[in-house]
């Protein structure tokens, strides 16, 4: 008899961030993260940029995907690297919390933007 | 007499904690570093959710100010250079997990590879567009 278990779910998720985080992030903290703040570049007008609002539900799906891949990361390697795992019970909901948390407040950010 | 052995029982063997396992391989360094990045990519994220904010709330000049400091921009280059490996070593990642065939041919990795860097480049360039125009 087989017990019903997150796991797959959870590392489907983790991939699909992978994914996303892997095509999106560095541009995106390169531009708005190194450039804009020297100078390089004049900052864009975001306002306009994501007041569409498909672009609204992509940043918030982008930001669910992209903390849902580093909270499973971070769950493994700081359960591998500082042999946690007996504290799995507690560091699982922790990390995965607080991805929930990050993406519900990218709703609110996102729906606080006219 | 050594306390916990059974006279004549099995005796287990405890390998003692190696903390520093991680370190002891370059293969091993190399992987940890890799789920590292997983660090950068919370912290790119949760950047990009105060940027978003400041836009939100019509502050995003004091935003900037924050951002030009040292330290942030630091933070950000060491984001970028984590969340960039984590790129190329996902992207190395994908033939490996998934084969791809056309009537009985087997599309090779470096095609797979060189298909999601391309897509890589085009998502890039698309973003960089409507970021810089």
């Amino acid at each position: 008899m087989s017990r019903r278990t997150p796991e797959p779910y959870l590392w489907l998720l983790f991939s699909g961030g992978g994914v996303a985080a892997a095509f999106l992030v560095p541009v995106l903290i390169l531009i708005l993260g190194i450039l804009v703040p020297t100078g390089v570049v004049s900052p864009p007008d975001l306002g306009a940029l994501v007041s569409p609002w498909p672009v609204k539900v992509a940043i918030v799906g982008v930001v669910f995907l992209c903390l849902f891949h580093a909270a499973h990361r971070i769950r493994f390697t700081s359960e591998e690297v500082l042999r946690l795992a007996k504290f799995d019970v507690l560091i699982a909901p922790l990390c995965y919390g607080l991805a929930l948390t990050g993406t519900v407040v990218a709703g609110l950010i996102m729906a606080g933007i006219p | 007499m050594t306390a916990g052995l059974t006279p004549g029982g099995p005796v287990a063997y405890h390998a003692p904690a190696d903390r520093l396992w991680w370190l002891r391989r370059r293969a091993y360094l190399v992987f940890v570093l890799r789920e590292l990045t997983s660090v950068g990519v919370a912290w790119s994220i949760a950047y990009l959710l105060l940027l978003l904010r400041a836009v939100a709330d019509g502050t995003t000049a004091a935003f900037w100010d924050f951002a030009a400091q040292p330290w942030v921009i630091a933070l950000n280059v060491l984001a970028l250079a984590a969340t960039t490996f984590h790129s190329v070593t996902w992207l190395n990642l994908a033939p490996k997990a998934m084969v791809v065939r056309w009537e009985e041919w087997r599309v090779p990795g470096f095609m797979i590879a060189g298909g999601n860097y391309s897509a890589w480049l085009v998502i890039s360039a698309v973003v960089a567009f409507f970021l810089l125009r």
